[in-house]
């Protein structure tokens, strides 16, 4: 369904990206992006193996139709709902290094959850970027809620959401798409085929070929688009963005991507994925096709790139002190935001029944005695 | 000041809900033309129409995750599922997203919905309509569970659950829809969620209740007296959060305690309230903690003999009660 549109014509002689109206400062910013999350997503695994946090997730390989398919979204006015390898989709969309570094050593002051989700579960109120969670699909269904209130109150509001193609499998994805379907939705839902539920191959997780081709169940366009190519991800992506806006319904996006670490930061990929599919799979890596495509158009030389880099790894320098200098998360407000207005502390307290009755001299005094200060 | 059944006063607070706010809306399935199965919502389509009252597809887990979704984008929702005995495709997103969101946000998201399902046995329902399901959802932090025994009760409580900032599950006994009638006065008054009632006042022994055998346990202390046996019935009205401070003041007058619920035994709600009572009440208790719950099986039979057996009733509660009154 989707058409390569990415090449300028040689023989026209048209400026990259100009069919599509994209100026030579937004190429470069879509380039800018990917560096900078791809810089990010490094940080996060040396920072692993350097043994400063415990887990990494990432969506190195997504960048090129993270960037490309959110670039045509309204910060402060349209909601995305990610998923736990959203970090270049989230750039995107207004996230800074720093709030996702902040993520990474779950401090105190972390806008996702206050350290208290693993890294990769992002969310930020203030940029409608809705909290994840850790069961894969559940958040289709708040995207299509959140779309469902907008259309309700005639509100101007695009909702994109982002999974996996291993989650395209789970009822939610399809409870979603279809009344996403059935009520003509604003919202956009991208699955982010990399190949791979965990260790699980395509083909034993779906007997389709295409996830795409599941919209049309639910009376929607399903569109293929190749992660590598940034530019036809932007064109589908605004595409997709302009039916929700004009009233057109749900798009089902389906973006060929290629995983180019392990699941995670606990998986051993090479248990399950032959070492040539791994080496194979490097040249669907979306970076360095879009560099060469800038390169190529002559937006970006040796030197520009030089400082590209060095200012991408400033930041990331920045990002990872910054947080890392930030404080845990103070214990005493593990009991915080259970409840919009808490609940008597007393009923909630471990040590509080029941202690009282024990006596000084008994087997657990201690413990009596520790809860008269709790 | 109103006479109502149940179900009356559940339909009447809805509308007033929302023509008060515009931001409630309904959703499940037949909630709409049809008003609901049991026609909870009756009314409500040909008032506010089909955006605000919205029939949805078969499919549970999308009702409480759109709800979920658009609580988040400002609306305030009421999904209905249509017989607590179906909310378990919905339980994942209840437990991992709704009684989360504002823990794991640290405070910025929340999910203000009020789930409504209809519960409990005594109607033929058998093992898919009989269903009580409250010790599930009870046991989470993040959610807030409100069952109502009275017309009055049910719309103060209504009211509060709509207009709190947190998910409630909200749930009605369906035997007592159209069986129970009472006094709803007119004005906007709520009950808070958190409050237990003391339904009756006694001197020997404290009956723990909630939903339909909160009424059973009127019955069963009015048997009581004829037995010279002087009953206190507190009415649970809301199991999250639980208002311990009421009835532990009752078994500390009383000394003793007939805890009752339909479910099965083990490890219903109610066991939670013995533990309670357990740990706080032990100097005040002057006989064992007594449960009439439910039989240990896997669901509610349908034969009416079979039926009868399974539920508690207000001979049973009155009979372990006297055994209780006499330790």
């Amino acid at each position: 369904m989707a058409t390569t549109t990415t090449k300028a014509d040689s023989n026209s002689q048209a400026a990259l990206g100009s069919d599509l109206g994209l100026s030579r400062d937004e190429l470069l910013e879509m380039y800018r992006l990917m560096v900078i999350a791809r810089a990010v997503d490094e940080r996060m695994w040396i920072l692993n193996r350097a043994g400063k946090i415990p887990f990494v997730i990432s969506g190195q390989g997504h960048e090129g139709a993270q960037v490309g398919l959110a670039f045509a979204l309204q910060q402060g006015k349209d909601w995305m709902v990610p998923y736990y390898r959203s970090v270049a989709s989230l750039m995107t969309f207004g996230m800074s290094p720093r709030e996702i570094m902040l993520a990474q050593f779950a401090r105190g002051v972390d806008p996702s959850s206050g350290g208290r989700q693993m890294p990769g579960h992002y969310g930020i109120k203030e940029r409608n970027i809705l909290s994840v969670s850790s069961p894969v699909a559940t958040q289709i269904l708040h995207a299509t809620g959140i779309a469902w209130a907008a259309k309700l109150r005639k509100q101007d509001v695009v909702t994109i959401t982002y999974l996996g193609e291993g989650s395209s499998n789970q009822g939610d994805f399809h409870e979603a798409l279809n009344f996403a379907g059935i009520h003509q939705l604003p919202v956009i839902f991208v699955v982010e085929n990399n190949g791979w539920a965990i260790s699980v191959p395509m083909s034993l997780q779906t007997a389709v070929q295409d996830i795409a081709i599941r919209g049309a169940g639910y009376n929607m366009p399903g569109v293929i688009v190749d992660g590598a190519d940034v530019l036809n991800c932007y064109a589908e992506g605004r595409a997709a963005i302009d039916r929700a806006r004009n009233g057109q319904g749900p798009t089902l996006i389906e973006a060929k991507v290629t995983r180019l670490t392990a699941h995670s930061s606990d998986d051993q990929q090479t248990k399950y994925r032959p070492a040539e599919e791994m080496e194979a799979e490097k040249a669907r890596d979306p970076l360095p096709r879009f560099r060469d495509q800038l390169r190529e158009a002559g937006l970006i030389d040796d030197e520009s790139e030089a400082r590209m880099t060095a200012d991408s790894r400033k930041v990331v320098e920045d990002a990872t002190e910054w947080a890392e200098a930030q404080a845990e998360p103070d214990p005493a407000t593990g009991q915080q935001n259970v409840y919009a207005n808490e609940p008597p502390a007393r009923m909630d307290d471990p040590l509080w029944n029941g202690a009282r009755f024990i006596g000084d001299g008994g087997p657990w005094g201690a413990l009596a005695d520790g809860a008269g200060e709790g | 000041m109103a006479v109502m059944t149940l179900i009356d006063s559940v339909r009447s607070t809805l509308a007033e809900e929302m023509r008060r706010d515009e931001s409630v809306v309904v959703l499940g399935e037949d909630v709409g033309k049809k008003g609901g199965v049991f026609l909870a919502t009756d009314g409500l389509y040909d008032e506010f129409g089909g955006d605000r009252v919205l029939d949805t597809p078969l499919t549970e887990s999308m009702i409480v995750g759109v709800s979920i979704g658009a609580a988040i984008a400002g609306l305030r929702p009421v999904p209905e599922i249509q017989f607590a005995d179906f909310i378990f495709p919905a339980f994942n997103q209840i437990l991992s997203e709704a009684a989360r969101m504002r823990f794991r946000s640290n405070g910025a998201f929340s999910c203000p919905m009020t789930l409504r399902a209809p519960y409990g046995g005594g109607v033929h329902g058998a093992l898919y309509h009989s269903q009580s399901v409250e010790a599930f959802f009870a046991h989470i932090p993040g959610l807030k569970v409100v069952i109502p025994s009275t017309p009055y009760d049910a719309r103060g409580l209504l009211r509060s659950s709509i207009r709190d900032d947190d998910p409630v599950l909200f749930f009605e006994h369906k035997k007592m829809y159209r069986s129970i009638r009472g006094e709803v006065p007119d004005g906007d008054y709520t009950i808070p969620i958190g409050k237990a009632n003391v339904t009756r006042e006694g001197t020997d022994l404290t009956l723990i209740a909630y939903g339909l055998m909160a009424q059973f346990a009127l019955e069963a202390a009015d048997l009581l007296e004829s037995d010279g046996v002087s009953a206190e019935v507190v009415d649970v009205r809301t199991l999250r959060p639980l208002d311990g401070e009421t009835l532990l003041a009752s078994v500390r007058k009383t000394g003793k305690a007939v805890i009752v619920y339909e479910d099965n035994r083990f490890g219903g709600y109610g066991a939670e309230i013995a533990a309670i009572l357990a740990e706080e009440a032990f100097e005040s208790l002057d006989g064992p903690i007594v449960r009439v719950t439910g039989p240990d099986v896997p669901g509610v039979p349908y034969n009416h003999v079979l039926e009868d057996w399974f539920m508690p009733n207000p001979e049973r509660i009155a009979e372990a009660a006297k055994r209780l009154a006499a330790y």
